[in-house]
């Protein structure tokens, strides 16, 4: 399916959601609580067949922060990218590793640089930094005020 | 054909003193060990990021530091006389890397490879993970500059090496002298 194609089904399931052209690939702008319900729909509709999570990632904007979601079809070859906004002071949003296994790392790795909560993941807890680690070092206001050398 | 030898660049450390019927090699023992050292280091299989393929590289076939008696890498410290730190330690890394050199028998030699290496490098400014510099952590020997170093700088490390371990005195015999200086 080439991308305009994809863009025209993507706005027939999801009236209300904003879709625009990113630089390769369609950009699908989701609401957090409406996560689950996308991917499943994505992943177990027949022609769009979204079954590769390629990429799951957090952005810091200082103001929020935004979940990243890359998904690509094997059988189609098409790509997709999901983006949901999240409250900075408190970061929740659902886990999709029930439906993307290899999200269960992915969002550890998120969990353990970013601090987002991922609600029902079977075992969140730090992965790279060390369990007593204080804070959440990808964040753009984070300090260090030993290891760190200011520029 | 006229066949030329050329004089190795390095002769047997020690003077001919010659008698009848041939001659009587005078050296020193200290100098024989050192020669003997400096032309057999084993390095250590130590790699922890981008300049370890450039290590790599010096190892095999194109530049091959076995020409210079370094082809027996060791995959256990134990066994190792030289720590080539290829690459970026990290806090994390850190206990590891120092855990590997006390392991290390002596008489044993470090040489930072890279920017990494000798002072975090690229990662020296708003970091909150990487070590500023290996030396941190455990005595440093050589510095490699570059980021990373080319297989000849690594290979000009190595022979740099060889000179320091020819030219006398070990980090341990130093310390031993100046605890006996009183200093």
């Amino acid at each position: 399916m080439g991308n305009e194609e994809l863009i025209a089904q993507l706005q027939a399931h999801f009236p209300e959601a904003s879709i625009e052209m990113g630089n390769n690939w369609p950009e699908l702008n989701i609401t957090s609580e409406a996560l689950l319900p996308v991917l499943n729909l994505l992943k177990n509709n027949t022609e769009l067949a979204f079954n590769f999570l390629f990429c799951e990632t957090c952005v810091d904007w200082k103001t929020h922060f935004t979940m990243v979601y890359h998904l690509e079809s094997t059988t189609y070859r098409h790509n997709l990218v999901i983006k949901a906004n999240l409250d900075r002071v408190q970061p929740v949003i659902e886990t999709a590793c029930h439906l993307y296994r290899t999200a269960e790392l992915h969002e550890r790795e998120i969990f353990d640089l970013f601090g987002v909560v991922f609600t029902n993941h079977p075992h969140l807890r730090r992965i790279l930094l060390t369990d007593d680690w204080v804070g959440y070092p990808l964040r753009k206001d984070y300090e260090d005020p030993i290891n760190m050398i200011k520029l | 054909m006229d066949v030329k030898i050329t004089p190795p660049s390095e002769p047997f450390p020690g003077t001919v003193h010659p008698t009848d019927g041939g001659g009587v090699l005078l050296s020193t023992l200290d100098d024989v060990i050192n020669w003997a050292r400096s032309n057999s280091l084993w390095p250590l299989v130590f790699g922890t990021s981008c300049c370890a393929i450039e290590m790599m590289s010096t190892a095999s076939a194109k530049y091959d530091f076995s020409r210079f008696g370094f082809e027996v890498a060791r995959a256990t410290p134990r066994q190792a006389d030289v720590i080539i730190i290829a690459g970026t330690i990290v806090n994390k890394m850190a206990p590891v890397l120092k855990r590997l050199f006390d392991q290390m028998p002596d008489p044993k030699y470090v040489i930072a490879m890279g920017a990494c290496a000798t002072s975090g490098g690229p990662f020296f400014y708003n970091t909150y993970s990487v070590v500023k510099g290996a030396d941190h952590v455990i005595p440093v020997d050589v510095y490699v500059a570059g980021c990373p170093p080319r297989p000849e700088a690594l290979l000009h490390a190595l022979i740099t090496l060889q000179e320091k371990i020819k030219s006398g005195t070990t980090r341990d015999q130093i310390r031993v002298e100046m605890k006996d200086n009183g200093k």
